[in-house]
């Protein structure tokens, strides 16, 4: 039973990678959005470099919070409109499992270029050097529970009428902690003080979030399809 | 606890604002939410009367409106 | 599953409660005396706040404000734990009727938590000099909002009624449980980037009598939020079983007075 759990897994995030490889201008849309709201924000708050030094990291953490944010609706919306969902809740694997493969996946292709990208990012609020690693495992820790969180709203509005807006509502108070931890790992490395407590505090919310969001995913979808 | 007379109290040592500001825009909360709650109620009473007006005993009512409650 | 909502359930049992049809008379008639205790308490509460209890010391009489404020926060808090215990019995012994109840408190915890947030910015204001602090219990105050806000807006969005209770309360345990894990984030980032450095409903010598007021308005403020909650259920249920004998025998009844 394990080798066929472990196979649904793989088969599904097979299948959703190739999707999304063949939908790559989707994908890649998602990454110009983090560079452009990135570069947003020295125009509304002025080029100054010691300002933006010190709000570097938390402009960064936001830019990944609302990219993945809009991303969020292609989780489960292609499959939704062609019936492949109900064809998988139907199946007698657990939901929980596929449900996490597809977040793999998505993460895999919209929240592992954020990371990827970001350190050259930081450069342009000439964030430094040392704090360029401690952002970059931040992001690594944050995006796939932004992504987890992030998923079982998107199974709670799929299909609704301005379901991305009413998305980002639900999901944001969900964020904040996240944020917090994120930002403030860099902050703490550039302040002296060590990021190890924010990143083991991430950690920790990244395990929890793989324990119990696929299961509430689930459950959501569910409650979605029947 | 005595005031000294009622323009000490209305003044509340010179916060009126803000203590009047609260007081005052809690009871306009709690007087509106009471009438919009009265005025759902009488309003979701007369809507289902008049559907079951509409229709004789013993038949579905045609498209109920999908109103969310 | 046994359907509890069967009307044919007899026996004492409370589970006959569950009954849309059986706690519709039920609420009806509690419903005017929690209204009278509450209007009763507050009045007496009211009186404690402004002539029993003393001037403050140090804010003057401005502080007064904490008799509206801290209740507002501990019912806007105590309404979304009881929204998401609802939404569980709900979900877990598929009783319509816990779906309604959790639907009708909702608006009430979000009024509680907007007036928490009001006051405590007029209170802020004198106190400390500007309107918002970013301080711990406000900002988890103002991310409560949100979360009934986003409850709200998609129990709202959903037309099928089965699928939006069901949707609500699973945001709704979603929201319970990040709530703990919301204030500790805040209360963390709160002290590290030392903002306000005390909060503001922090007082750390309170006559008892002030401790009395506010416990006085805290219980008024629960009556109240049973009174409101069971009148605005009472509509709910009738737009939810109009299909049946009985919604249709009240509306008679309404139509004939």
């Amino acid at each position: 039973m394990l080798r066929g759990a472990g196979s649904a897994f793989t088969a599904v995030l097979r299948r959703d990678l190739m999707l999304a490889w063949r939908g790559r201008a989707d994908v890649l849309v998602t990454l110009a959005f983090f560079v452009v709201v990135v570069c947003l924000f020295p125009f509304g708050v002025g080029a100054e470099t010691n300002q933006l030094r010190a709000i570097g990291p938390g402009v960064l953490w936001v830019a990944a919070l609302l990219s993945t944010l809009l991303s969020l609706h292609r989780l489960f919306a292609q499959d939704h409109a062609d019936g492949t969902l109900e064809q998988l809740l139907l199946s007698p694997e657990p939901a929980a499992l596929w449900v996490m493969a597809k977040i793999a996946a998505h993460w895999i292709v919209t929240g592992l270029p954020l990371v990827l990208v970001a350190p050259g990012l930081a450069l342009l609020f000439d964030v430094e050097r040392d704090a360029l690693g401690v952002l970059t495992v931040s992001l690594a820790l944050g995006t796939p529970i932004l992504a987890l969180i992030g998923a079982i709203g998107a199974a709670l509005t799929l299909g609704l009428r301005g379901g991305g807006v009413l998305l980002a509502l639900l999901v944001l108070p969900l964020y904040v902690p996240v944020l917090i931890f994120g930002a403030g790992a860099v902050d703490a490395v550039l302040g002296g003080v060590g990021a190890s407590a924010h990143l083991l505090l991430l950690a920790g919310g990244l395990l929890g979030a793989l324990a119990l969001a696929p299961f509430a995913c689930a459950a959501a979808l569910r409650i979605a399809v029947e | 606890m005595e005031w000294e007379s009622w323009s000490a109290f209305w003044d509340m040592g010179g916060a009126a604002a803000f203590v009047w500001g609260s007081y005052g825009v809690t009871a306009a909360c709690i007087v509106a939410e009471l009438i919009l709650l009265f005025r759902r109620r009488s309003e979701t009473v007369r809507r289902l009367a008049r559907l079951r007006r509409a229709t004789p005993p013993g038949r579905p009512a045609p498209g109920v409106s999908e109103e969310t409650v | 599953m046994r359907d509890l909502d069967n009307k044919d359930l007899r026996g004492r049992s409370l589970l006959r409660f569950a009954s849309p049809q059986v706690f519709y008379p039920v609420a009806g008639r509690l419903a005017p005396w929690f209204a009278a205790v509450a209007g009763l308490l507050a009045v007496i509460g009211l009186y404690i706040g402004f002539f029993v209890a003393p001037t403050d010391f140090q804010q003057g009489d401005v502080y007064r404000v904490i008799f509206i404020h801290v209740p507002a926060a501990w019912m806007s808090m105590l309404v979304y734990l009881v929204m998401a215990f609802w939404s569980a019995v709900g979900l877990v012994m598929n009783t319509r009727l816990s779906f309604m109840m959790a639907r009708a408190l909702a608006p009430t915890g979000a009024i509680f938590c907007f007036i928490a947030l009001w006051t405590g910015a007029l209170w802020g204001k004198p106190t400390w000099g500007t309107y918002w602090v970013w301080d711990a219990r406000l900002t988890s105050q103002l991310l409560l909002l949100f979360l009934y806000l986003g409850y709200m807006a998609l129990t709202e969005a959903i037309e099928d009624s089965r699928r939006a209770d069901r949707a609500g309360a699973i945001i709704a345990l979603v929201g319970a449980i990040n709530v703990p894990i919301i204030y500790f984030s805040v209360q963390w980032w709160n002290t590290l980037h030392q903002g306000a450095s005390v909060s503001i409903t922090k007082a750390p010598t309170m006559a008892t009598t002030m401790l009395m007021g506010m416990l006085i308005m805290a219980i008024a403020a629960w009556a109240y939020t049973i009174a409101v909650a069971f009148w605005r259920v009472r509509p709910i249920i009738l737009e939810r079983e109009r299909h049946t004998d009985w919604v249709g025998a009240e509306l008679e009844r309404k139509g004939s007075r």
